[in-house]
Protein backbone atom coordinates (compact mmCIF):
# COMPACT_ATOMS: atom_id res chain seq x y z
CA UNK A 1 0.00 0.00 0.00
CA UNK A 2 1.76 3.46 -1.13
CA UNK A 3 -0.61 5.94 -0.39
CA UNK A 4 -2.05 6.18 3.06
CA UNK A 5 -4.83 8.93 3.86
CA UNK A 6 -3.08 9.90 7.06
CA UNK A 7 -5.31 13.02 7.53
CA UNK A 8 -8.67 10.86 7.61
CA UNK A 9 -6.97 8.56 9.62
CA UNK A 10 -5.91 10.45 12.19
CA UNK A 11 -9.54 12.35 11.66
CA UNK A 12 -10.71 8.45 12.65
CA UNK A 13 -8.60 8.46 15.59
CA UNK A 14 -9.51 12.11 16.94
CA UNK A 15 -13.50 11.51 16.39
CA UNK A 16 -12.97 8.15 18.55
CA UNK A 17 -11.03 10.03 21.23
CA UNK A 18 -14.02 12.16 21.70
CA UNK A 19 -16.62 10.03 21.23
CA UNK A 20 -15.61 6.71 22.73
CA UNK A 21 -17.87 6.98 25.55
CA UNK A 22 -20.98 6.60 22.89
CA UNK A 23 -22.16 3.50 21.27
CA UNK A 24 -20.58 4.87 18.42
CA UNK A 25 -19.21 1.75 15.98
CA UNK A 26 -16.60 1.67 13.31
CA UNK A 27 -19.59 2.45 10.30
CA UNK A 28 -20.29 5.57 12.33
CA UNK A 29 -16.53 6.62 12.37
CA UNK A 30 -15.86 5.86 8.33
CA UNK A 31 -19.15 7.76 7.79
CA UNK A 32 -17.27 10.38 9.64
CA UNK A 33 -14.07 10.55 7.61
CA UNK A 34 -15.98 9.28 4.22
CA UNK A 35 -13.66 6.50 4.22
CA UNK A 36 -14.92 3.21 3.13
CA UNK A 37 -15.26 0.62 6.23
CA UNK A 38 -12.63 -1.61 4.83
CA UNK A 39 -10.49 0.88 3.57
CA UNK A 40 -10.68 2.77 7.20
CA UNK A 41 -9.70 -0.64 8.63
CA UNK A 42 -6.46 -1.26 6.46
CA UNK A 43 -5.55 2.63 6.36
CA UNK A 44 -5.46 2.54 10.27
CA UNK A 45 -4.13 -0.68 10.78
CA UNK A 46 -1.46 0.53 8.66
CA UNK A 47 -0.71 3.39 10.49
CA UNK A 48 -1.56 2.50 14.23
CA UNK A 49 -0.64 -1.04 14.04
CA UNK A 50 -4.22 -1.72 15.34
CA UNK A 51 -7.61 -1.57 13.91
CA UNK A 52 -9.83 0.80 14.91
CA UNK A 53 -12.37 -1.32 16.63
CA UNK A 54 -9.22 -2.72 18.76
CA UNK A 55 -8.68 1.23 19.56
CA UNK A 56 -12.02 1.69 20.60
CA UNK A 57 -12.30 -1.47 22.68
CA UNK A 58 -8.74 -0.25 24.32
CA UNK A 59 -9.94 3.36 25.53
CA UNK A 60 -13.72 1.78 26.40
CA UNK A 61 -11.70 -1.07 28.74
CA UNK A 62 -9.21 1.71 30.10
CA UNK A 63 -12.01 4.21 31.00
CA UNK A 64 -14.23 1.46 32.66
CA UNK A 65 -10.94 0.51 34.61
CA UNK A 66 -10.49 4.34 35.91
CA UNK A 67 -14.56 4.14 36.88
CA UNK A 68 -13.90 0.60 38.07
CA UNK A 69 -11.34 2.42 40.44
CA UNK A 70 -12.44 5.60 41.36
CA UNK A 71 -15.87 6.02 41.51
CA UNK A 72 -19.73 5.20 42.86
CA UNK A 73 -20.94 4.12 39.51
CA UNK A 74 -22.42 0.37 38.96
CA UNK A 75 -20.90 -2.12 36.83
CA UNK A 76 -24.66 -1.19 34.63
CA UNK A 77 -24.11 2.70 34.58
CA UNK A 78 -20.03 1.77 33.27
CA UNK A 79 -21.15 -0.33 30.95
CA UNK A 80 -23.36 2.40 29.51
CA UNK A 81 -20.81 5.29 30.42
CA UNK A 82 -17.98 3.89 28.15
CA UNK A 83 -20.33 3.31 24.98
CA UNK A 84 -21.79 -0.54 25.25
CA UNK A 85 -25.51 -1.01 25.51
CA UNK A 86 -25.08 -5.08 26.60
CA UNK A 87 -23.89 -5.56 29.99
CA UNK A 88 -23.01 -9.12 28.78
CA UNK A 89 -21.01 -8.17 26.16
CA UNK A 90 -19.74 -5.67 27.99
CA UNK A 91 -18.22 -7.88 30.64
CA UNK A 92 -17.04 -10.50 28.31
CA UNK A 93 -14.82 -8.06 26.79
CA UNK A 94 -13.76 -6.75 29.93
CA UNK A 95 -12.35 -10.02 31.06
CA UNK A 96 -11.23 -10.96 27.74
CA UNK A 97 -8.88 -7.60 27.71
CA UNK A 98 -8.20 -7.31 31.43
CA UNK A 99 -7.95 -10.47 32.62
CA UNK A 100 -10.46 -10.79 35.24
CA UNK A 101 -14.44 -9.71 35.51
CA UNK A 102 -15.56 -6.03 36.19
CA UNK A 103 -16.42 -6.76 39.99
CA UNK A 104 -13.07 -8.53 41.03
CA UNK A 105 -11.42 -6.01 39.21
CA UNK A 106 -13.42 -3.25 41.30
CA UNK A 107 -12.59 -5.45 44.63
CA UNK A 108 -8.88 -5.76 43.51
CA UNK A 109 -7.87 -2.40 42.56
CA UNK A 110 -6.96 0.89 44.67
CA UNK A 111 -8.95 4.12 44.00
CA UNK A 112 -6.45 6.26 42.30
CA UNK A 113 -7.94 9.30 42.38
CA UNK A 114 -7.76 12.13 45.20
CA UNK A 115 -11.12 14.31 44.71
CA UNK A 116 -10.67 17.35 46.95
CA UNK A 117 -7.61 16.96 48.60
CA UNK A 118 -4.51 19.36 47.80
CA UNK A 119 -1.66 19.44 49.60
CA UNK A 120 -1.33 21.51 52.65
CA UNK A 121 2.47 22.81 51.22
CA UNK A 122 0.41 23.60 47.94
CA UNK A 123 -2.00 25.42 49.81
CA UNK A 124 0.37 27.51 52.03
CA UNK A 125 2.24 28.15 49.10
CA UNK A 126 -0.68 29.26 47.18
CA UNK A 127 -2.54 31.23 49.68
CA UNK A 128 -5.24 28.82 50.12
CA UNK A 129 -7.40 29.10 53.26
CA UNK A 130 -10.35 27.22 52.84
CA UNK A 131 -11.18 23.44 52.18
CA UNK A 132 -11.04 23.34 48.48
CA UNK A 133 -13.67 22.23 46.43
CA UNK A 134 -14.55 19.95 43.68
CA UNK B 1 10.65 7.70 57.77
CA UNK B 2 9.75 9.52 54.75
CA UNK B 3 8.18 6.44 52.64
CA UNK B 4 7.87 7.43 49.73
CA UNK B 5 7.57 10.01 46.52
CA UNK B 6 3.61 10.78 46.22
CA UNK B 7 3.48 13.86 43.84
CA UNK B 8 6.01 15.51 41.50
CA UNK B 9 5.02 18.95 40.07
CA UNK B 10 5.47 19.48 36.03
CA UNK B 11 5.32 23.43 35.21
CA UNK B 12 3.22 23.88 32.18
CA UNK B 13 2.00 26.72 30.23
CA UNK B 14 -1.43 25.88 29.71
CA UNK B 15 -3.39 23.68 31.92
CA UNK B 16 -6.10 22.26 29.34
CA UNK B 17 -3.57 21.84 26.99
CA UNK B 18 -1.24 19.96 29.09
CA UNK B 19 -3.81 17.88 30.02
CA UNK B 20 -4.68 17.08 26.70
CA UNK B 21 -1.31 16.03 26.12
CA UNK B 22 -0.51 14.10 28.68
CA UNK B 23 -4.15 11.87 28.31
CA UNK B 24 -4.44 11.73 24.69
CA UNK B 25 -1.01 11.51 23.31
CA UNK B 26 1.37 10.17 26.50
CA UNK B 27 -1.80 8.00 27.73
CA UNK B 28 -1.54 9.11 31.44
CA UNK B 29 -5.17 9.23 33.38
CA UNK B 30 -6.57 12.32 35.25
CA UNK B 31 -6.30 11.82 38.76
CA UNK B 32 -7.53 15.18 40.55
CA UNK B 33 -8.85 18.10 38.98
CA UNK B 34 -9.78 20.76 41.71
CA UNK B 35 -10.56 24.57 41.98
CA UNK B 36 -9.87 26.90 44.85
CA UNK B 37 -11.02 30.74 43.63
CA UNK B 38 -7.98 31.18 40.66
CA UNK B 39 -6.18 27.58 41.45
CA UNK B 40 -6.34 24.80 40.31
CA UNK B 41 -4.74 21.24 41.22
CA UNK B 42 -4.40 19.49 38.55
CA UNK B 43 -2.85 15.83 38.50
CA UNK B 44 -2.26 12.90 36.63
CA UNK B 45 -0.98 9.60 36.94
CA UNK B 46 0.25 6.29 34.94
CA UNK B 47 -2.65 3.13 35.57
CA UNK B 48 0.40 0.93 36.19
CA UNK B 49 1.73 3.12 39.39
CA UNK B 50 -1.05 3.99 41.32
CA UNK B 51 0.73 5.48 44.13
CA UNK B 52 2.64 8.22 42.56
CA UNK B 53 0.49 11.34 40.73
CA UNK B 54 2.33 14.50 38.87
CA UNK B 55 0.80 18.19 38.98
CA UNK B 56 0.43 19.76 36.22
CA UNK B 57 1.29 23.49 37.72
CA UNK B 58 0.15 26.52 35.72
CA UNK B 59 3.04 28.66 34.74
CA UNK B 60 1.02 31.88 35.06
CA UNK B 61 1.19 34.86 37.91
CA UNK B 62 -0.14 33.24 41.07
CA UNK B 63 0.04 33.64 45.21
CA UNK B 64 3.10 31.62 44.55
CA UNK B 65 4.72 32.81 41.54
CA UNK B 66 5.31 37.08 40.59
CA UNK B 67 5.44 38.05 37.21
CA UNK B 68 8.74 37.99 37.06
CA UNK B 69 8.85 33.88 38.71
CA UNK B 70 6.63 33.12 36.34
CA UNK B 71 8.53 34.57 32.99
CA UNK B 72 11.70 33.24 34.34
CA UNK B 73 10.50 30.00 34.25
CA UNK B 74 8.62 29.63 31.55
CA UNK B 75 11.80 30.43 29.78
CA UNK B 76 13.32 27.94 31.19
CA UNK B 77 10.75 25.62 30.36
CA UNK B 78 10.30 26.69 27.02
CA UNK B 79 14.25 26.37 26.78
CA UNK B 80 14.35 22.83 27.40
CA UNK B 81 16.20 23.70 30.47
CA UNK B 82 13.62 22.06 32.80
CA UNK B 83 11.90 18.93 33.09
CA UNK B 84 10.55 15.61 34.92
CA UNK B 85 13.24 12.40 34.70
CA UNK B 86 13.23 9.28 32.64
CA UNK B 87 9.42 7.75 32.21
CA UNK B 88 10.72 3.67 31.88
CA UNK B 89 9.67 1.13 29.62
CA UNK B 90 9.70 -2.01 28.61
CA UNK B 91 9.46 -1.69 25.11
CA UNK B 92 11.41 1.92 23.79
CA UNK B 93 11.24 1.40 19.95
CA UNK B 94 7.37 0.29 20.25
CA UNK B 95 6.52 3.33 22.89
CA UNK B 96 8.45 5.55 20.65
CA UNK B 97 6.00 4.10 17.41
CA UNK B 98 2.77 4.66 19.53
CA UNK B 99 3.97 7.60 21.04
CA UNK B 100 4.91 9.33 17.23
CA UNK B 101 1.56 7.99 15.78
CA UNK B 102 -0.08 9.89 18.65
CA UNK B 103 1.89 13.15 17.43
CA UNK B 104 4.49 13.27 20.42
CA UNK B 105 7.71 15.07 18.87
CA UNK B 106 10.89 13.31 19.36
CA UNK B 107 14.39 15.36 19.64
CA UNK B 108 15.60 12.00 19.06
CA UNK B 109 14.55 8.17 18.22
CA UNK B 110 15.82 5.08 20.47
CA UNK B 111 19.27 5.09 21.06
CA UNK B 112 21.88 2.63 22.70
CA UNK B 113 22.87 4.48 25.93
CA UNK B 114 26.22 3.19 28.41
CA UNK B 115 25.30 1.10 31.48
CA UNK B 116 22.91 -0.79 28.92
CA UNK B 117 20.24 1.94 28.79
CA UNK B 118 17.86 2.60 25.19
CA UNK B 119 16.75 5.85 25.32
CA UNK B 120 14.53 8.36 23.40
CA UNK B 121 14.59 11.90 24.07
CA UNK B 122 10.70 14.34 23.53
CA UNK B 123 9.75 17.18 25.11
CA UNK B 124 5.97 17.70 26.41
CA UNK B 125 4.10 20.63 24.59
CA UNK B 126 5.33 23.16 27.23
CA UNK B 127 8.95 22.08 26.21
CA UNK B 128 9.50 19.82 29.54
CA UNK B 129 12.20 18.10 28.45
CA UNK B 130 11.86 14.06 28.68
CA UNK B 131 13.34 10.65 27.78
CA UNK B 132 11.89 6.98 27.49
CA UNK B 133 14.37 4.62 29.22
CA UNK B 134 14.35 0.75 28.71
CA UNK B 135 16.72 -1.01 30.55
CA UNK B 136 18.21 -3.58 28.02
CA UNK B 137 18.93 -6.54 30.71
Amino acid sequence: MSLIPHKPIRLARHYMDHNYTAPITIEDVSREVALSPYYLIRSFRHVYRQTPHQYLVEKRIARAKELLRNSELSITEICVAVGYESLGSFSTLFRKVAGISPSSYRINSQPTLTPGYIPLCVCLLHGLENQPEL
Amino acid sequence: MINRLSVATIWVKDQNEALRFYTEKLGFEIRADVKNGDFRWLTVGLESQPEIEFQLSALKPSHALSQEDADQLTKLVEAGKLGIGPWKTDDCQGTYETLSANGVEFLQPPTDRPYGIIEAVFKDNSGNLMVLAQDKS
